[in-house]
């Protein structure tokens, strides 16, 4: 129990994908700039997160691996090499479902978010979750601890952005560092203040 | 009333059209430093009292006097002392110089030879901070066409205060440059940053020179000198440490340590919080939260307990002491701009920081001190705390006039 609890902590805090790994920046500077759409493509994140890294892992651990086929009668087949494009398939039809949902239930969301809905399908941060998943080899219930982790850690990040973006609302950027330019500056600062993380030993 | 006449009769050539206009922000500031605006607000919506921006941050400046004095005595007597031990008798460079022009001579128990030797080594770090970051303020003031402000006195003098004095004078430079640059002018000068510039610019140095700034070794202003300072030594042997080395709890109260120049005493800082506090100038939600937060997570790593660990059985009352936790609390978190602005969310601001203080001091061996990197941690989530606590409110008052 402890072991989870501490890989939950430092997937979310220590090696926070959007402030540690800079992964999902696309996303992450164009959605932040209002509190309620970023608090919506957070969750829609995390829940994509959720669902894909546990199932990537049973594909990994169960089809790809080397010598996962075992099962099937194929020991010494080794499919690793299809693992990129078999994950992004496994997020595509994920994304593509969570759409369609949004779209029912949640019409307002699903405007505001707009064409960044489709395009967590390529968000690398969902990717890089399960990379990070297949590289230090977790095991199906770290992998879903993992998943919910790194998906809230990103969460996390661009909630609290957009609470920084409204508040510079009232600040006077100088023009030529006006929208993004000052949105990259102001992430760099709080990767600095995320910094205070790194270095704990879970 | 001469120099009133003089600034009058000059000041045609900064307004808009005068041949100096690109200067106005010079001109404006050295009006401001000598004469307060004699024009108070008139009518019904503005409170008429004289409190403005500049009354508020010159009150910061002079609350930090106790702090400053125990930095030049402090640095001053861990120099003298070092050298005493080290046999030493005479400064090299300029600074012995200085000391033998003014026939000063390195006894540790006099109060004058300290309050010299510190001075040598205090002057230098904040005519740095203040030249180097002035040009930088004056500068966006002219291009940007805004004031200087007087929190950029503030800025410098915090900044100088939480600086090691053995750290070489071009990474001063360097870290009130990045401080006041991209911690504040870039988002258009005071009041309008989102953290705090002076714990900008030190984080930015910490991590750009971990070698001089950590604080495990240290920071004793004489070259071959070294040996860590009581945080340092908590972080490896838990408080035994400290106390075994010969620190006492009132020593360390009253600031007789090694550490950066101005945050070694708890003593000195809580004087100039009670200055704050009376003028009402700091906020004591964000003070008292801090501290309640520091002392509950503190009980709590007590009563959790470690074998391996022995920060976990640092009580809270050596917590407050050591390192920078009251000169973090009382100046650096209460800066109104860069902390949450609802009543509640100061609590909640507060709570937060003293217990990522905790946190970050007990959990993380990578840094000894907690209490900077708290507080940028805090700054980033301010906005979002007051968010939370007026839409809470909202719907409390909603749900209220709903029937």
């Amino acid at each position: 129990m402890e072991h989870y609890l501490s890989l939950l902590v430092k997937s979310i805090f220590i090696e926070n994908l959007a402030l540690a790994f800079f992964l999902g920046m696309c996303t992450f500077l164009a959605i932040s700039k209002k509190i309620e759409t970023a608090i919506g493509l957070g969750i829609a994140v995390a829940a994509v997160q959720v669902i894909t890294v546990p199932l990537n892992n049973l594909l990994f651990q169960f089809l790809l691996k080397d010598g996962a086929l075992a099962w099937a009668g194929f020991p010494e087949v080794n499919l690793s090499f299809l693992g990129l494009i078999s994950y992004i398939g496994v997020i595509a039809a994920v994304v593509q479902i969570l759409e369609m949902l949004l779209d029912k239930y949640f019409p307002a969301l699903y405007h505001a978010l707009g064409i960044f809905l489709p395009l967590i399908t390529v968000n690398c941060a969902i990717l890089g979750g399960t990379l990070f998943m297949v590289e230090r080899d977790y095991n199906f219930a770290e992998s879903a601890v993992y998943g919910l982790g790194s998906g809230v850690s990103w969460a996390l990040a661009i909630i609290s952005l957009a609470g920084i973006r409204e508040k510079l609302k009232y600040s006077d950027v100088p023009p030529a560092l006006q929208g993004l330019g000052i949105t990259f500056i102001t992430a760099g600062l709080m990767s600095l203040g995320f910094m205070a993380f790194s270095g704990i030993q879970l | 009333m001469a120099l009133r006449r003089l600034l009058d009769k000059v000041e045609p050539l900064f307004l808009k059209g005068g041949s100096l206009e690109k200067f106005y922000a010079i001109y404006e500031m050295i009006d401001s430093v000598l004469y307060t605006s004699a024009r108070p607000t008139q009518h019904a919506p503005h409170v008429r009292d004289g409190i403005n921006l500049q009354r508020a941050m010159t009150y910061v400046v002079w609350a930090t006097i106790p702090c400053i004095l125990m930095a030049l005595w402090n640095t001053g007597y861990q120099a003298n002392t070092a050298m005493t031990s080290l046999g030493l008798s005479a400064v090299e460079g300029w600074r012995g110089s200085f000391l033998s022009l003014l026939g000063v001579g390195f006894n540790p128990n006099s109060l004058w030879d300290n309050m010299v030797h510190g001075f040598a080594y205090f002057l230098p770090l904040y005519l740095v901070t203040l030249v180097v970051g002035g040009i930088w303020e004056v500068l966006f003031a002219a291009i940007r066409g805004h004031d200087v402000n007087e929190g950029f006195l503030v800025t410098s003098m915090l900044f100088t205060l939480t600086l090691p004095p053995s750290i070489p004078l071009w990474q001063v430079a360097l870290g009130i440059s990045f401080g006041v640059v991209i911690g504040k002018e870039v988002y258009g000068g005071v009041g309008k940053n989102f953290l705090n510039p002076a714990l900008t610019g030190r984080a930015f140095l910490y991590f750009a020179f971990p070698a001089q700034m950590s604080g495990d070794v240290v920071w004793t202003a004489v070259d071959g000198f070294s040996g860590a300072t009581p945080l340092g030594l908590a972080a490896l042997g838990g408080i035994e440490a400290v106390t075994n080395s010969g620190f006492s709890w009132m020593q360390s109260f009253i600031g007789v340590e090694q550490g950066s120049i101005g945050e070694t005493s708890a003593l000195a800082c809580l004087l100039g919080a009670a200055f704050l506090l009376y003028t009402r100038v700091a906020s004591w939600r964000i003070m008292a939260g801090i501290f309640l937060g520091m002392v509950t997570t503190s009980l709590l790593f007590n009563l959790i307990g470690s074998d391996t660990n022995p920060m976990f059985g640092m009580s809270w009352y050596w917590h407050f002491v050591l390192g920078g936790f009251a000169f973090g609390m009382i100046f650096m978190a209460t800066d109104p701009v860069s902390a949450a602005m609802t009543e509640q969310g100061r609590w909640i601001f507060g709570l937060l920081i003293g217990f990522m203080t905790v946190l970050i001091r007990v959990v993380n061996p990578a840094y000894p001190e907690g209490i900077m990197l708290a507080i940028l941690f805090g700054n980033l989530f301010a906005p979002l705390i007051d968010y939370g606590v007026m839409k809470a409110n909202i719907r409390r008052r909603l749900r209220r006039n709903a029937i």
